[in-house]
């Protein structure tokens, strides 16, 4: 009942969220500079033709008035149609989310592969060479940023050692039989592995460049969580016990130090999210970041206030998520 | 001699196994898909509405599919495209084109004079949203009869024929564009084009099938891809693995890096777009001493020797040599000595400088931050402080729409038609949204010349304007620019001098 209570405020926070994100954005990307009628104005235009186009646009009436107009649609399901596609906003948006997920989700999986092994490896090699190497490893991977590292796998894996594709979600000549937009999972479930190979071939590159980063954080955090773990009396007695070092640290202290990383790694999810915009424009992967950036170059206002709503909702989602899982793992939070 | 074992030919194998299947396509055979990675993305399929209607950049992609009423070749002249001729009558009452018969849409539809009207009535309704309908609705009661299109002159437009081969001057397919609307347009465009939309996925690429009874004759790939890769640094790598056979507009230096070598071949060609410098008639630019000062102190081929490895035409005016207004004999010297004494006269020197500010972009175009930075350096020596801001290109477009753009501010100008109202009369004419220059003595000298039947009478005005312009500074121009195109050995790449890149006019090299 307690938790069901927590949920439901959650939501209602959320929703002051999504609320508060809208009225924002709004605002913000009427007052900063450029508008989309100066962006489409051709040689010649008088003021007449300015004065049509903004009509047309509906961008002559006042700021609240459009407000008023977009919150109105926003509330029946229309997020207005975009200028520079000239198509529906939410469609639009929608279509392009699966991309961005998927390669999100790649990209944790990854980090936490990376991070997790890596933790462990320094933990039960701590005080060696073999420690002092993770630091350094972990060192590196924190301090380049994800587009750098991109700009770096693009040279060895794209242009020296040609094995993944440099740009794009998928091959063009392949015939793609998809019904949704989440091709990497309708793939798996076709049992069609050509497709899920190619798929996979054009988005590593992507997800390798988001995931380092993450899984240098992961790594540091979760390898000091383990170390603090190590020292706790329950850690020493199932020692005393006989068991290995390696069921010590996996089955005893492990569950106990993922924790604070399970947090972590939801809180940075949301960033490694907000990553893809650059990354994605890097490998012309076309998801909702490169959409985003087309979006705010052409002053798309439906189209920026459509995805930053999108952006908004999903990182309250997996706040939320997080929030739920650390309390079933976490029995001290279920029960309080 | 170390032994190999069983277990390290077994490891080397699978590692050789595991790179093969990672390996990406090859292109070392003959080519059978042409794959192109392209700098922009394709936002709308329909030329004519929208912006990216006004968008130079997409025009190529556009041009595979559709063809517009006019043909243009690759130095910017006109040819019969679909129509074969055209013209207005003696009085310039009328117009008159002759459509060309036995061409056939996509879906093999016929192509009849209904659609060239139907296509320039649609442009001219303001309902449509088409950016250009202000020079469209200039034509009214438009009609076909047989292979004749015949309308009205509204009022008179002498460039009007020359728009039917620049923005948003398309044939559309009336009765398919009715049957399936907009919305059906858009997911399944047709044209009469030499290429056909096989597949589109927004944002990543569109797969073109040559049209086999394309007018023109069939192209000679049967395959496009069109990638669209809008970060230079991938499009370099997209050529350099063999991933792409052509790309276009990467950095000089990678230009020079990359042709001649591995199997890769360059073209750079002059095209019609142009960097320049508005002086807004505000402050200090209202002194003609400060204006001419600042021309003549600009060493031009310095600065395309050093910042742009050498690949640009110093212009004195807003006419390129391809231009039809284009005249070799109006110059503006680089003589720094005669700006100190202009500086000078009105009272400036390198220890008590003038001072204003200078708008620029920084990586719109190439080098374009780093050139101002050049200017301002030279400027300096002379007695000339200016202030660098940093805009996007968005705030240019709001600013001079506005007529509030600092004194001088650097843009670039692209003008693929040629003619001088489309450079100089729009961007020097006070009332034009995309002038900040207002003088009075401007607008008395181009004002007729708008409405001027006579054509040559026309380009003489236009250049006597230009003349005006350059001996009063009240712009700088800078530099045609060229577009560095790379291609793998095996496509002969044709460049067009408006910067489209047409896969149409590639074909395998012998």
């Amino acid at each position: 009942m307690k938790l069901l209570r927590a949920i439901l405020l959650r939501l209602a926070t959320m929703s002051v969220t999504l609320i508060g994100a809208a009225v924002v954005v709004f605002f913000v990307i009427r007052v900063v500079p450029g508008n989309p009628i100066a962006m489409m104005l051709p040689p010649g235009a008088s003021e007449e033709d300015i004065a049509r186009l903004t009509a047309h646009y509906g961008l002559d009436k006042t700021i609240f008035e459009q407000f008023w107009i977009w919150l109105t649609g926003v509330f029946h399901g229309d997020f207005g149609t975009s200028i520079s596609l000239r198509q529906p906003v939410m469609p639009l948006v929608l279509s392009r989310l699966p991309a961005t997920l998927e390669l999100a989700i790649f990209a944790l999986v990854i980090a936490v592969m990376i991070g997790g092994a890596m933790a462990l490896t320094g933990v039960r090699h701590r005080e060696t060479r073999t420690e002092t190497a993770i630091d350094v490893a972990n060192g590196v991977g924190l301090s380049i940023p994800d587009f750098l590292w991109a700009l770096i796998l693009i040279v060895l894996f794209g242009v020296l050692m040609p094995v993944f594709h440099i740009s794009g979600r998928i091959s063009p000549s392949l015939d793609l039989p998809f019904v949704t937009q989440f091709y990497v999972f309708e793939s798996i479930a076709r049992l069609r592995f050509d497709l899920w190979w190619d798929l996979l071939k054009h988005m590593f590159m992507p997800a390798l460049a988001l995931a380092i980063p993450l899984a240098a954080i992961i790594s540091q955090l979760l390898k000091q969580s383990l170390k603090e773990t190590m020292h706790l009396d329950y850690v020493t007695l199932s020692r005393t016990k006989g068991y290995s070092e390696n069921h010590v640290i996996l089955s005893e202290a492990l569950p106990n130090a993922v924790l604070p990383t399970l947090t972590l790694i939801g809180v940075q999810f949301t960033f490694l999210i907000g990553g893809t915009v650059i990354i994605e424009r890097l490998f012309s992967y076309e998801g909702l970041g490169n959409m985003a950036i087309d979006a705010v170059i052409n002053r798309d206002l439906p189209l920026i206030q459509g995805i930053v709503i999108v952006f908004a909702l999903l990182f309250t989602i997996i706040n939320l998520v997080v929030d739920m899982t650390y309390a079933l793992l976490n029995p001290r939070l279920r029960h309080a | 001699m170390k032994q190999i074992s069983r277990r390290t030919v077994l490891k080397g194998t699978a590692a050789a196994m595991a790179i093969s299947a990672f390996a990406g396509p090859s292109f070392a055979q003959g080519i059978d898909e042409l794959v192109i990675a392209y700098n922009v993305n394709l936002p709308s399929w329909d030329p004519t509405v929208g912006p990216s209607a006004v968008n130079p950049t997409i025009q190529g992609i556009y041009q595979s599919v559709f063809d517009q009423f006019i043909l243009q070749k690759p130095d910017l002249s006109p040819a019969p495209g679909l129509l074969t001729e055209w013209g207005w009558n003696d009085d310039k009452t009328k117009v008159m084109m002759t459509v060309r018969e036995g061409v056939t849409w996509h879906d093999g539809s016929p192509f009849t004079a209904e659609d060239v009207a139907w296509s320039l009535t649609r442009a001219a309704d303001e309902k449509t949203g088409n950016p250009i309908q202000f020079i469209w609705s200039t034509l009214a009661n438009i009609k076909a009869e047989g292979n004749v299109v015949t309308a009205d002159v509204a009022r008179f437009e002498p460039t009007i024929f020359k728009w039917m081969y620049f923005l948003t001057g398309y044939v559309l397919p009336k009765a398919y564009y009715e049957k399936v609307g907009a919305e059906g347009f858009e997911a399944a465009p047709i044209g009469t084009g030499p290429y056909m939309v096989d597949k589109f996925e927004r944002n990543a690429f569109v797969r073109l099938k040559a049209n086999p009874n394309y007018w023109g004759g069939k192209p000679d790939f049967e395959t496009v891809t069109i990638k669209f890769v809008t970060d230079a640094a991938s499009r370099v790598a997209e050529i350099e693995s063999g991933n792409a056979h052509v790309t276009l507009e990467m950095p000089y230096e990678e230009y020079d890096r990359l042709k001649g070598g591995n199997g890769i071949s360059g073209t750079a060609a002059p095209i019609s777009d142009i960097g320049m410098i508005f002086l807004n008639d505000i402050d200090v630019m209202l002194d003609p001493n400060v204006r001419m000062a600042a021309a003549m102190s600009i060493d031009k081929q310095l600065i395309i020797d050093r910042l742009l490895s050498g690949y640009g035409v110093a212009i004195d005016t807003l006419q390129t040599p391809e231009y039809e207004a284009y005249d070799a004999s109006i110059k503006v010297p680089y003589d720094p000595e005669k700006a100190k004494e202009l500086l000078a006269a009105s009272g400036y020197s390198p220890e008590n400088p003038v001072k204003f500010k200078i708008q620029t972009t920084r990586g719109f175009k190439p080098k374009d931050y780093e050139m101002i930075q050049a200017i301002v350096g030279l400027w300096r020596k002379i007695g000339i402080e200016a202030e660098i801001e940093v805009y996007e290109i968005a705030k240019h477009y709001e600013l001079r729409a506005a007529d509030q753009l600092a004194p001088a501010a650097f843009y670039n100008w692209g003008n693929s038609v040629g003619d001088p109202t489309t450079s100089t009369g729009f961007a020097m004419f006070g009332p034009s949204p995309h002038s900040v220059w207002d003088g009075q003595d401007l607008i008395d000298m181009i004002g007729p010349l708008w409405g001027e039947a006579d054509e040559e009478k026309r380009i003489a005005g236009w250049k006597a304007v230009d003349k005006y312009i350059a001996e009063n500074a009240l712009v700088i121009p800078l530099l045609q620019y060229v577009q560095p195109i790379l291609h793998a050995d095996g496509v002969a790449v044709t460049p067009h001098a408006s910067g489209a890149l047409l896969p149409h006019l590639m074909k395998r090299a012998s």
